[in-house]
């Protein structure tokens, strides 16, 4: 028998349903052990790791900032959880075989061709526009679709209906030119 | 200790992320095209499995819930914007860091924006003055306060649409 680990792919709604787990199992073992609960989430991060490159070059602005202190500047729970997400895809893929350098992904390729400086530039806007956006809302996938949503949260709701509306609204005008 | 819960908690979701392939950019722009069904399949059995547990944990007294507040108007539009976003960057900021780990270098400027996107947000949230923005804030409450229901009933209809999609998803294969 193959070990789990080697496979190159397992099924989503197994993958979902242990993800569902965890979320759990962060929250109950934080709580006893931490004395504060982990929800899963992934935008604050950014806003302190942008905050600690900024304090390089002006701390007291950092410091007075309240976005800034909300999110807090130092190295957290969080922060370490996102380092974990690319080290548990580095070995997941790694070990599956399914490791790959890219540049330009395919469903790109195939409507603003092989320029790597191209899609880099997309990202960059793309990664702009939607963090600024999920701050404005109070999170993201992570925290407002699983976190939130597994707490059944009101504001979570929307905020997962206008992810999807938004995202499917500019899919839709990005990769789509039959129009 | 925090900073090693954070990090197990992590290898763990970055090995589920990667299996099911939810963090790849033809699997996130394929959903928003509505093309493929992987991130369906993952996000809605994590939230119901998770809703189910987290209902069970709280009624056990061993959590806490941390409810963000439903001040409605940042949230939507918010999330309209973090959509158009993520569309075009093709990955949310979860996903970026694991689909850079599997080598997808694209996702590091990706991320890159995020952090600066970050940056601007924490610098010009205070000139977003407008009165509208606060208009519809109904504090921290969940669907089932909101519409005084008990809450395994929420649960119940979210496990009953996540079954009916499943459902169709397989049949259309």
């Amino acid at each position: 028998m193959q070990l789990f680990i080697f496979k190159s792919k397992w099924n989503p709604y197994l993958a979902g349903a242990l993800a569902g787990l965890l979320a759990v199992g962060s929250v109950v073992a934080s709580t006893r052990y931490l004395g504060k609960p982990k929800y899963l989430g992934a935008s604050t991060s950014f806003v302190s790791a942008a905050g600690i490159i900024e304090s390089q070059i002006d701390a007291a602005r950092v410091k007075s900032n309240r976005h800034y202190r909300q999110a807090g500047t130092e190295l957290d729970w969080q922060m370490m959880f996102l380092v974990g997400i690319f080290l548990g895809s580095l070995v997941s893929s790694v070990a599956g075989g399914t490791f790959k350098f890219e540049m330009v992904p395919s469903i790109w390729c195939d409507f603003y061709g092989d320029n790597g400086f191209k899609r880099a530039f997309a990202a960059f806007l793309g990664g702009f526009i939607s963090l600024y956006g999920a701050r404005l809302a109070g999170g993201c996938p992570s925290g407002h679709g699983l976190s939130g949503m597994m707490q059944l949260a009101l504001s979570s709701a929307v905020a997962m209906l206008a992810f999807m509306l938004g995202g499917i609204i500019s899919a839709t005008v990005i990769y789509r030119r039959s129009w | 200790m925090e900073l090693i819960f954070g990090a197990v908690t992590g290898l763990i979701f970055g090995v589920l992320l990667q299996k099911s392939e939810v963090l790849r950019f033809d699997r996130q722009v394929g959903f928003l095209l509505l093309e493929d069904a992987t991130i369906i399949k993952f996000m809605f059995s994590a939230i119901v499995v998770g809703a189910i547990g987290m209902y069970l944990a709280e009624g056990y007294g061993l959590i806490e819930f941390q409810i963000k507040p439903a001040t409605l108007v940042p949230v939507a539009l918010g999330g309209l914007i973090f959509g158009l976003g993520w569309a075009l960057a093709g990955f949310c900021p979860g996903t970026a860091l694991g689909a850079l780990g599997e080598g997808r270098v694209h996702a590091l400027f990706a991320i890159l924006g995020m952090l600066v996107g970050a940056g601007t947000y924490a610098e010009t949230r205070h000139l977003l003055k407008w009165k509208f923005l606060k208009l519809y804030n109904f504090g921290t409450v969940t669907l089932p306060q909101f519409a005084k229901i008990n809450h395994w009933l929420v649960i119940a209809a979210l496990a009953a649409i996540a079954l009916i999609l499943f459902f169709m998803i397989e049949k259309k294969k």
